[in-house]
């Protein structure tokens, strides 16, 4: 997986192109908007990792040079403008996903990893299936291994988010936007809460558990404990 | 001139390049200064404008034009009509005067005509009037003409000529009109008259419309430079105090003159406008203050740890530990931040863009879903009563932001067993949203103070919190402008907010279901 880092803060550019390399991607650079922008056109990348403000050309307007060449690269924009409109502005410049800084670089990886599947994973198919768990999107309704699962509204929403994002680390800050549409942090950590109140339903009764805690990171739903994998963030 | 071609500004070749001034002519400041001064002139002159390129100046001069076009209109009609009036007059008069002189000629002969025109042709005569009477070979017999004219010009009937008078040494010319007549018996009759008195009236007419056309043109001209010269200064003096604004005067007011015309509108439309812009720039400058402050000290308290960890010294593990600590007080010192931030947003009416007709009851729900968990796992009591489509204009963020913070310290503040209500009704023309436990409560001294920021009573210190709760719900309030009431809920605290409510049908459809 290639992956284009724009960041003219060097110390920033240098953590992130650390980081992401250890975690197995093959990273470039560009240190301003100008050759971010030729570099995208002209490569092929999986993804994109793009800062706001730029020397040159700003990041929005890359996302906007790229998506008028009709380049469809997944682009993460990174930003020190954390308000609900200034996420709405990157977004509908064409940004897949918008991080406040500062984050933690596992909340930046999870967010990677979300629009680097994302392509597969938002197809509208009206089922979703993570090992013996099965969710009918038309029925609403969830099964394990065949026996009906009763969850609240919200509860389904929550795990559909989760099996959506199947196998990659999923953040509480991820799960507060994309399943209860909450920019800020709740003082305390509710989200947990709500995963545990989930996971009894889920997991409880069946000896293999499908909903993993990631420590330092948040939460993974994946069918294989033996393939799972190591946090990323926490070997960085 | 080509010594003084470098000093000349507005010789095009960069004069340093001159033979004449080769050496000094580059660096010398007193040749390149006419130069650099005579370039901001310009510059000025495209901000200033004379009066007569203003546009009022052109617009007047516009609006003159017809009433130039009137007059010469007008005095063509009078010119024309008059000298028609005038030639009719002559005309029917000559001929009067030749029927009368035929007549006599007919009744009474040769000699009587002779006496006749003599007799008016003499002193006693009308002056101006001209006669003459000849035989049929062009001889004069009678008249006042000493010959028949000869460089008359024959236009149908008539006939026009100049005569040359000499009284003494002056030569006066006269314009005759006049009227041939062939007599019997070969006899031919001229009467004429002198057309001065028209000629008069169109010297007359002629000086008249160009006085009138003079008069209309420097009357234009000068209304034109006064309106213009009037607006100008009006329009200087607005773009004066911008000046001054853009310089960093940001108190400056545009003028206002109380004449209550276009110009005060205006000045009066762009005073809103600053201040406007004034109260947001004081508001931002008050947030950034307050970050400051309020960011400055657990900045020192995080740098004092480092510090303390690097003079102690100790092994990988004891730094693992500090480093620990550190990201602890970091992640503490971000919340406090965007706690702050989203604080300063509301207090800075900045978040009113985002402000939109929503469904209140839709976000005490929400926020009750997620608390709710929480509260039974506390073995809290979490009861809830929310009225449907209430609707209100808000923040939904900033409005679930504050929902979610009254809850959080409900829960935090309620012992296991107790209760937490969030009720939603309506009140006349308010929503009514509040939130009420049964935890130890605020003493009544107490409740104004717990709206700043980072104020935390003594019984809290033990509990987790960044003291910025309820001064984010009170700014959210504020922004809302909501009433924000704690009272006593015996036990416990009861925290209302008193919204105003927008009409149900601002509602977009599909919040209102």
């Amino acid at each position: 997986m290639r992956i284009l880092v724009i960041e003219d803060d060097a110390d920033t550019a240098d953590y992130l192109v650390k980081g992401l390399t250890e975690s197995g991607y093959v990273v470039d650079h560009a240190a301003d908007g100008r050759e971010g922008l030729y570099l995208a056109l002209g490569q092929g990348y999986d993804a994109m990792v793009v800062d706001r403000m730029l020397p040159g050309l700003d990041g929005l307007s890359i996302v906007q040079a790229l998506r008028g060449q009709d380049k469809r690269t997944p682009v993460l924009i990174l930003s020190a403008l954390g308000q609900v409109d200034d996420r709405v502005k990157g977004l509908r410049a064409g940004g897949d996903d918008y991080l406040t800084k500062p984050y933690a670089f596992s909340e930046l990886l999870a967010r990677l990893e979300a629009i680097l599947r994302r392509g597969s994973a938002e197809a509208a198919e009206p089922r979703l299936k993570v090992g013996d768990l099965e969710m009918d999107l038309l029925a609403r309704s969830v099964k394990r291994a065949g026996k009906p699962i009763d969850l609240q509204p919200r509860e389904f929403k929550l795990l559909e988010y989760l099996m959506r994002h199947a196998g990659q680390v999923v953040t509480r800050t991820m799960l507060l936007e994309g399943v209860w549409d909450y920019h800020f942090d709740p003082q305390t950590n509710v989200i947990d809460v709500h995963v545990s109140r989930l996971r009894q339903k889920i997991d409880r009764g069946f000896d293999r558990p499908l909903l993993h805690t990631v420590r330092g990171a948040g939460y993974t739903l994946k069918a294989d404990q033996a393939r799972a994998e190591q946090p990323r963030a926490d070997r960085a | 001139m080509s010594d003084s071609g470098g000093k000349d500004p507005g010789v095009k070749d960069p004069g340093g390049k001159d033979p004449g001034v080769k050496d000094p002519g580059v660096k010398d400041p007193g040749v390149s200064d006419p130069g650099e001064a005579g370039r901001p002139a310009p510059a000025r002159a495209t901000r200033r404008v004379g009066p007569f390129r203003s546009s009022t100046f052109r617009l007047a001069l516009f609006s003159m034009a017809p009433f130039g076009v009137l007059v010469v209109i007008l005095f063509g009609f009078l010119y024309i009509g008059t000298v028609e009036l005038i030639d009719a007059q002559a005309n029917a008069t000559i001929e009067a005067e030749v029927r009368g002189l035929s007549e006599q000629y007919n009744g009474r002969g040769l000699g009587r005509l002779i006496q006749v025109i003599q007799e008016r042709s003499g002193v006693n005569g009308e002056k101006g009037s001209v006669y003459l009477l000849t035989g049929p070979d062009l001889t004069p017999l009678a008249g006042n003409l000493r010959s028949w004219p000869a460089d008359a010009v024959q236009k149908g009937d008539w006939l026009s000529f100049t005569v040359q008078h000499r009284t003494g040494d002056v030569v006066t010319t006269q314009q005759i009109r006049a009227r041939p007549f062939r007599l019997a018996g070969g006899f031919r009759l001229l009467v004429g008259r002198d057309m001065a008195e028209r000629q008069e009236f169109q010297v007359v007419i002629a000086k008249t419309l160009a006085w009138a056309l003079g008069i209309t043109i420097l009357l234009g001209i000068a209304v034109a430079i006064y309106l213009s010269r009037k607006l100008l200064r009006r329009v200087e003096a607005v773009a004066a105090t911008s000046r001054t604004i853009v310089f960093g005067d940001l108190a400056r007011r545009m003028p206002i003159d109380g004449s209550g015309d276009e110009f005060d509108h205006l000045s009066a439309s762009l005073n809103d406008m600053l201040d406007q812009i004034e109260q947001l720039m004081t508001g931002m400058r008050a947030v950034a203050d307050s970050l400051a402050h309020d960011l400055r000290s657990p900045l020192t308290r995080l740098k004092g740890r480092i510090e303390v960890a690097l003079r102690r010294g100790g092994d990988a593990s004891e730094y693992r530990k500090t480093l620990g600590a550190t990201i602890a007080d970091t992640d503490a010192i971000l919340s406090t931040f965007n706690a702050l931030l989203a604080i300063a947003q509301a207090e800075a009416g900045a978040a009113r863009g985002g402000m939109l007709p929503l469904e209140l009851g839709r976000i005490a729900r929400d926020a009750a879903e997620l608390y709710e968990p929480l509260a039974e796992e506390k073995g809290i009591r979490f009861e809830q009563s929310v009225a449907d489509g209430i609707a209100i204009v808000g923040h939904p963020q900033l409005l679930a932001q504050s929902v979610a913070n009254l809850l959080d310290n409900a829960i935090k503040y309620t012992p296991a067993g107790g209760a937490i209500a969030l009720t939603l009704d309506e009140s006349g023309p308010n929503a009514e949203l509040r939130v009420a436990d049964s935890g130890p409560g605020i003493a009544p001294q107490d409740r104004e103070r717990v709206l700043e920021r980072f104020v935390r009573l003594d019984v809290s210190r033990t509990t987790p919190g960044s003291g910025l709760g309820l001064a984010l719900v009170a700014a959210v309030a504020k922004l809302h402008r909501a009433r924000l009431t704690l009272e006593d809920n015996g036990p416990g605290l009861k925290v209302t907010l008193s919204f105003e409510k927008a009409p149900a049908g601002s509602l977009p459809v599909d919040a209102a279901a």
